[in-house]
């Protein structure tokens, strides 16, 4: 049974999960099946650009963040899935060996009109390095069931 | 890659099909999006998607990777003809990323990338800014995803 239903998020929640620490291993391999642009796989040909050394790919970024939300939260939660992104915004190039921390926190929820069983809510997500630099922010609304589904 | 100035909006790219196994599926889902809807058939099957899908994340990443191979397929291109390569920078972020329609195990994702607008960049000279709408659509023709991604691109010198 799902610990987390709708219910148990409205503003004010927050979550803070990891430290988790990306390797340069995984970084390219990422890129080398996904993303398979020089910036993200080429130490020397990544100094050349914009990110000035080796930065992961963002999507890279989006699915470690979606693991660490999944570990920690949704296999626990009543989940339906996300139907979207608001918004994401990628700060600053992730580097092998960064230490990522997650904070989470509620910026609404609301009952679904139309099916009574479940409701959305929207979680701002933000990734910061081990130094304390934000990298990475996300915007998503949550599709939750209720706790007492159908009786709403 | 052609140079931001010669990047124009409505301009319409098509990437390329994907077909998603059950395998590639599974195998995505545990490393980045566990949830039972993507790992296990019968578990799927009980859900309220009634089959195994791809995780969101997996089927944009397919995209990102037909984009990639896209530019480089033209860029050889424009090796060959002798013309130069502009730069291609990193993006700095996308906005309304929306799911629309499962992705079972079976479907082919034919994708699309299509310029929606563009603007010089005002914190670095040399450098253009370029949105496009991308698409990933079924072979019902159904839309399944789109979303507005975004990345700086090179400007001709000496045009900014």
């Amino acid at each position: 049974m799902p610990k987390f239903y709708f219910e148990d998020f409205s503003p004010g929640w927050t979550a803070e999960y990891g430290p988790r620490r990306v390797t340069r291993e995984e970084m390219i391999g990422f890129a080398a099946q996904y993303d398979p642009q020089p910036m993200h796989l080429d130490e020397e040909a990544a100094r050349k650009t914009m990110l000035g050394g080796l930065g992961a790919s963002g999507w890279h970024t989006c699915a470690i963040l979606m693991k660490m939300i999944a570990d920690n939260l949704l296999l626990d939660a009543a989940s339906m899935g996300a139907p979207g992104i608001d918004e994401v915004k990628w700060l600053k190039p992730v580097r092998p060996g960064d230490e990522l921390t997650v904070r989470g926190s509620v910026l609404s929820a609301r009952a679904s009109q139309s099916k009574p069983d479940r409701g959305f809510v929207s979680f701002l997500w933000e990734i910061h390095n081990g130094s304390g630099e934000r990298v990475m922010t996300l915007i998503c609304p949550q599709m939750l069931l209720r706790r007492h589904a159908g009786v709403a | 890659m052609r140079y931001f100035d010669d990047i124009n909006v409505g301009d319409r790219m098509p990437l390329g099909t994907h077909t998603f196994t059950a395998d590639d599926i599974k195998m995505f889902a545990a490393q980045y999006d566990p949830q039972a809807f993507h790992m296990d058939e019968a578990a799927a099957a009980k859900s309220h998607f009634g089959a195994l899908c791809a995780s969101g994340w997996h089927t944009i990443a397919v995209w990102m990777r037909l984009r990639v191979q896209y530019g480089q397929r033209e860029d050889a291109e424009r090796a060959a003809r002798g013309e130069v390569i502009a730069k291609l920078g990193p993006s700095p972020g996308f906005r309304d990323l929306k799911w629309l329609k499962p992705v079972y195990a079976g479907d082919t994702i034919a994708y699309a990338s299509e310029i929606a607008e563009k603007r010089a960049s005002k914190s670095r000279p040399g450098w253009g800014l370029v949105f496009a709408r991308n698409t990933g659509t079924n072979q019902k023709g159904e839309l399944v995803m789109s979303f507005t991604g975004s990345g700086f691109v090179e400007r001709r010198p000496g045009a900014a």
